[in-house]
């Protein structure tokens, strides 16, 4: 199916957003993640079931002011 | 020393993390400026890029309290959006509330502001809301459970300095034992001590220490600057007066 991550599409077979981090390498980051506007706290990512066209963010720590 | 949300902070000076030259120089800066805080943000990584995770090893190493920030939000649902995955990001409850309302001026939108504050205070959050110098909004957010403001001095990044230092005044009198905090707008130290001079209780600033030829330096000049303001405050200082009133006694003056 096709989603789309921080504004770019990919093709994914994952059916969990924890299965979908693994996947692009980031199950191990300093991350957060929401799906659709929603957070999604990392204890939700084993089952929050993905659906085509879900818009998913990762999100890392960054400079701010 | 400054007190927030029952935690007290080692400096008034309040800093920003964005737009420096190099890691090391904003590490220089932070050692030279005392900074008890740290603002912080989220953002996506782009690609294979790690960057965020570098930074954070930084931050890590600062021995600061980080204050994450949710920069560049426009509306309610997506500051709160912000806020709840700074607080995982981060191991933080507390949350620097921006809500933008235009574009050129970067104002906080303070209807939005004050929606957003409610839902995050019965959240659990501890907001520190950026926003305007006005003291009905000020009033709002405290009802809304805030128990810190952040007015600011001028539009973040512009240097100018005290827009409205009568504004800053009323809400210091108003609100005599909440923490205040001027957020955005400073250019140069001055700026800063008068803020102290105030009875305010810190600063928080970036692009002026980020954005000056040698940050380090710029630093070490706002500290020295907030420690002078906050003495000046603590010294109680006189009341300025239109006409003259020399200083050299009168009685004993030659009769030439």
């Amino acid at each position: 199916m096709k989603i789309i991550v921080n504004g770019e599409t990919i093709e994914t077979q994952k059916n969990t957003l924890a299965d979908l981090l693994i996947e692009l390498e980031r199950a191990e980051d300093r991350i957060a993640t929401a799906v659709n506007k929603t957070f999604v706290p990392a204890k939700a990512r084993d089952t929050l079931k993905l659906l085509p066209g879900d818009r998913v963010e990762i999100v890392a720590p960054r400079q701010g002011g | 020393m400054p007190v927030f949300y029952g935690l007290e902070i080692t400096s008034r000076l309040m800093l920003g993390t964005a737009q420096y030259p190099s890691p090391a120089i904003l590490a220089e800066a932070f050692k030279r400026s005392k900074a008890g805080v740290a603002t912080v943000s989220v953002r996506r990584e782009a690609g294979h890029d790690r960057a965020g995770q570098d930074f954070w090893s930084l931050i890590q190493k600062l021995g600061v309290t980080v204050l994450p920030n949710t920069a560049g939000c426009h509306s309610v649902r997506e500051a709160i959006t912000t806020a709840q995955m700074a607080r995982e990001l981060f191991e933080t409850d507390w949350i620097k509330l921006e809500v933008i309302g235009h574009a050129d001026t970067l104002q906080p939108d303070p209807f939005a502001l004050v929606e957003a504050a409610k839902n995050l205070n019965q959240e659990g959050f501890k907001v520190f809301p950026y926003c305007t110098d006005d003291l009905v909004v000020c009033e709002k957010l405290l009802t809304a459970g805030c128990r810190v403001l952040m007015p600011w001095g001028a539009p973040i990044g512009s240097g100018l300095g005290l827009n409205n230092p009568y504004a800053l005044r009323s809400i210091r009198a108003h609100f005599p034992d909440v923490p205040l905090v001027v957020d955005a707008g400073l250019g140069l130290p001055s700026q800063a001590a008068q803020v102290m001079e105030m009875g305010y209780d810190a600063v928080l600033l970036n692009t002026a220490v980020a954005k000056a030829g040698d940050p380090a330096i710029m630093a070490e000049a706002f500290a020295k600057a907030v420690d002078a303001g906050a003495l000046a405050h603590k010294a109680d200082p006189m009341l300025p007066r239109d006409m003259a009133a020399p200083s050299t006694p009168i009685l004993g003056k030659a009769f030439l």
